[in-house]
């Protein structure tokens, strides 16, 4: 049943081919509905899958895809990383995540980009984005992970820089704002290739587990299962564990890695017994009940997490310390983990927005707002959380880097959570959220709450894509309302490009208010997102976030040093950021939902069409109730993810802990709604804050974004411009340009005009002409005879012949 | 083979030589195309006549052989030429071979 996971990749692969061949000759309505069927297809297969991981007991499978049967293979190097697809309780979670999600934003696209002239390549880039998540997902190696990894980053680029060609400059500042994340993403991206070349050094091997191995022992021993499937397999599956480790029998390019195949149960532990016996180390190969863990195998066999742990268990069973070479030198091993887990750390803080590399994510803002929802809030962000904590074991065992990777994201979800709050765009006040947020996930990485990080990933990613498709329903409201106000009548119904033939910018929130009653169903489902982001009781924001909190606490009360550490520091710092993000969700649903409508555009915005709002709808459904699925004393969703992650771990609820985080989640939102509500949050076009002396410098620190971008331009850019203009002007013209070439061209001039007349116009051409003339000269001469007289010729034939016959007489004459 | 001829070989010889020379003149010094012609033809003959003589003289059947085979060229000639005289005639009104020197070089 899971071999069919390549088809998530293939259908939307197929649906982007479609859109970008046949695009431009589709209508509107084909290209997207290609596109959302395409995404549609491939969240039916995510559910198939989880379906079948519900029947099978949550055994992961690896797949080896029919169409990539090695994929890089290197004898001489013992270098060999197969493509192999990964389905387990992880990699389903972000398969359902980004599908589900995916599917909702590709319906709501359909209604957004209505009319775009681009519409078509709109959804061929969605569709290829998808595939390219689920390669990072599904993948089974870290390289497959990275060419994922590098695929969304393409498809980010490209989706950012959209709307590249608009007037009067705002197609060059999405361009800038692309390039902008490409450049940040590829720092990261650097950090995550130095992190593989570590791994593939110290273990021999990029796969995260092969196939056979056993992933998480306490939930593998008959004790776990319980009789029921502990001891089923059948005969079939037995057999295929003859085969080598990536294709077990020819024909069929997939290999069960446990009692996945358990159709015809075989009950009787006598039999599995035998088997153990019988097959050896072949069947060893294979994972099998009979092994309730991995002490069978030997390193090879296993993946570079099984060997890790391995390594680690027997250092501290001896005591002595194992070493790594690196040529000449040696590292400790634990030292070598600190080093990769920094490398994905920076990974990871490319792709996911942390300091010091988040400064890409709010100018990605530039892109179509559903691009926006699903590659820069649901999906795309979370890839360096979702790396991390498939890379669990690395960090649980590196002390120092899981300290360092808590305090980058508590700083970052603090930090950006103080920018939020002095945001004027819509779009940009959930840019930052999502960065803090993000930040939320790290710090849970980082106090070891791999669970907790999870599941606030899964929660973000819809009450986030919630939230900004709501701020995409409200800017096309404006926009509209905009359009309708100054050209009455006919403007209703207009595209995108001609969006902003004036100053009016339908993003900034200051030219907004009074929403609620034009925009209703905007209004309600973005409330619901506002309180789940908030973590109000009872809505999805609230469990997951409280989690995050809870295991951070407890990790500062059971454990000391570093850990304890994070952990305290965790909990006080994501409590204030919660406090912010309930602050600026709720100034930012006063200034644009209520009091008066502030501009003519605002007046008349109308609410958008169906295709937005039921996306919304749904999305808003499941921010309210997605907290179910974790709750404390169920823990399903621990459960579920500790199936594929060793060191998850379900996280206690502590009830007065709840209370305090609801405590300051209500707290921001009550401040917001005394200082912004009853239309006081503007004061002559500032805001509240800003008009207060007291608080104006809070404010505008927040507003100039903590001056980020202007340190990372004084720092970085401008002098690597100086440097640059330098090099152009010096080095390239002056001296290479000017003297460098100069010189040689000056040299060749004279040389040239030296060797011109004698050996030239002397030697060469008095040789060539001297031969033309001289073939001009015999010719003259021979063609006097031709005179065209046949007689003439008649005479000179017979003088020959007589000449002829007188040399053929003359020895006759001579005898 | 054949019986002895009652006229000396060099009489044929003779008499082949001053044909030749006639023909050969004729070539040379009439400008009216059909007269060239068979000046042509006259040279022919004497080579014919002398081919003819020696083979007698000689007998040797191969130079009668040849004559035959002079002859077809000859007559296969006679149709071309011809053919080209009237086809000049009927473009140029002439066969006056003074008036044909278009390929002079």
């Amino acid at each position: 049943m899971a071999q069919i996971v390549p088809l998530i990749i293939l259908i939307p692969a197929l649906g982007a081919f479609i859109n970008i061949f046949w695009g431009s000759r589709l209508k509107e309505d084909q290209s997207a509905l290609v596109g959302i069927f395409a995404s549609s297809g491939a969240f039916i297969i995510a559910l198939l899958l989880y379906f079948n991981l519900l029947s099978t007991n949550y055994q992961e499978a690896i797949i080896n895809p029919f169409f990539f049967d090695s994929w890089i293979r290197v004898g001489a190097e013992n270098l060999e990383i197969p493509w192999q697809m990964r389905v387990d309780t992880l990699s389903v979670t972000m398969m359902l995540v980004i599908t589900g999600v995916g599917t909702l934003i590709h319906v709501y696209a359909r209604g957004y980009m209505h009319g775009d002239p681009l519409f078509s390549r709109f959804f061929a880039y969605l569709n290829m984005f998808l595939a390219f998540m689920l390669v990072l997902v599904t993948g089974n190696n870290l390289l497959m992970l990275f060419v994922g990894w590098e695929g969304v980053g393409l498809m980010s680029y490209l989706l950012i820089g959209f709307w590249f060609s608009k007037p009067k400059g705002e197609g060059y500042q999405n361009a800038n704002a692309a390039r902008k994340a490409f450049i940040a993403n590829r720092v990261g991206d650097f950090g995550l290739l130095m992190a593989m070349f570590l791994s593939f050094w110290t273990f021999g091997t990029l796969d995260f587990f092969k196939p056979g191995e056993v992933i998480n022992p306490n939930y593998q021993t008959g004790a776990a299962f319980g009789g029921a499937y502990g001891d089923s397999y059948d005969d079939h599956g037995a057999e295929d564990d003859h085969g080598d480790e990536h294709s077990a029998i020819p024909g069929t390019n997939f290999v069960l890695t446990s009692n996945l195949a358990v159709e015809e149960p075989v009950p009787g532990e006598g039999g599995e017994e035998a088997h153990g016996e019988e097959h050896g180390t072949d069947a060893a190969i294979a994972a099998n009940p009979a092994f309730p863990d991995n002490s069978h195998l030997t390193m090879e066999q296993m993946g570079m997490f099984g060997q890790a742990e391995r390594i680690i268990a027997e250092q501290e069973a001896s005591g002595e310390v194992r070493m790594v070479q690196f040529g000449p030198f040696e590292m400790r091993f634990g030292v070598v983990i600190t080093i990769i887990t920094l490398f994905m750390l920076l990974g990871a803080s490319g792709k996911s927005a942390q300091i010091p590399l988040f400064v890409w994510l709010p100018d990605a803002m530039a892109g179509p707002t559903p691009v926006s929802a699903l590659i820069h809030a649901a999906t795309m962000v979370t890839a360096g959380v979702y790396m991390m904590v498939r890379s669990n074991t690395f960090f649980h065992y590196a002390e120092l880097t899981s300290f360092i990777v808590a305090i980058i994201g508590m700083t970052t979800a603090l930090m950006a959570g103080f920018i939020a709050m002095g945001q004027w765009d819509i779009k940009r006040v959930l840019a930052y959220s999502t960065v803090s947020q993000l930040g939320f996930m790290v710090t849970a990485v980082g106090v070891h709450a791999y669970v907790p990080a999870m599941f606030h990933l899964v929660t973000h990613a819809f009450f986030k894509a919630l939230l900004f498709l709501g701020s995409g329903s409200v800017i096309h409201g404006v926009e509209h309302g905009h359009h309708h106000a100054h050209e009455h009548g006919h403007g209703d119904d207009h595209g995108h490009d001609d969006h902003h033939e004036d100053d009016f910018d339908p993003q900034d929130m200051r030219n907004m208010g009074g929403l609620y009653t034009k925009m209703p169903i905007t209004f309600f489902t973005y409330l619901i997102g506002t309180l789940a982001l908030a973590g109000i009781y009872p809505f999805a924001g609230f469990w997951s976030k409280d989690e995050i909190l809870a295991d951070s606490w407890v990790i500062g009360v059971t454990e000391g040093g570093l850990k304890g550490l994070s952990g305290y520091l965790a909990l006080v710092v994501l409590l204030v950021a919660a406090g912010f993000t309930a602050f600026y969700m709720w100034r930012q649903i006063e200034l644009v939902f209520f009091g008066k409508p502030r501009t003519e555009a605002a007046e008349n915005a109308p609410e958008s069409s169906w295709w937005m709002l039921v996306p919304l709808i749904v999305l808003a459904f499941f921010s309210l109730t997605l907290g179910a699925m974790n709750q404390p004393g169920t823990h399903r969703f621990a459960i579920w993810i500790e199936y594929s992650a060793l060191h998850a771990h379900a996280s206690t609820f502590l009830i007065l802990l709840a209370l305090i985080a609801l405590s300051f989640g209500i707290g921001g939102i009550v401040l917001a709604a005394r200082i912004y509500g009853r239309d006081k949050g503007l004061v002559d076009g500032k805001d509240a804050l800003e008009a207060n002396p007291q608080t104006a410098r809070f404010f505008n620190a927040a507003n100039a974004r903590l001056w980020w971008d202007d340190a990372y331009f004084a720092v970085f850019i401008n002098p690597f411009i100086r440097a640059g203009k330098f090099l152009a002007d010096r080095l390239d013209w002056k001296f290479l340009h000017d003297d460098f070439h100069d010189a040689i061209t000056h040299g060749f001039q004279r040389l040239g005009k030296t060797l011109a007349r004698p050996v030239d116009q002397g030697a060469i051409d008095g040789t060539v002409l001297g031969i033309g003339r001289l073939a001009q000269w015999a010719g003259g001469r021979m063609r006097r005879p031709q005179n065209g007289y046949v007689r003439t010729y008649a005479v000179i034939l017979f003088s020959g012949a007589i000449l002829v016959l007188i040399f053929l007489l003359i020895p006759l004459f001579g005898n | 083979m054949l019986p002895p001829s009652p006229v000396e070989v060099e009489a044929f010889v003779i008499l082949s030589f001053v044909l030749f020379v006639i023909g050969t003149l004729g070539v040379i010094l009439r400008k009216n195309a059909i007269l060239v012609f068979m000046s042509v033809e006259l040279m022919l003959n004497a080579g014919n006549l002398a081919l003819v003589a020696f083979a007698r003289q000689w007998s040797n059947i191969d130079g009668q052989l040849f004559v035959f085979f002079v002859m077809t060229v000859a007559a296969a000639e006679v149709a071309v030429g011809l053919a080209l005289i009237v086809a000049i005639f009927r473009t140029k009104h002439s066969i006056n071979i003074d008036e044909l020197h278009q390929l002079e070089g």
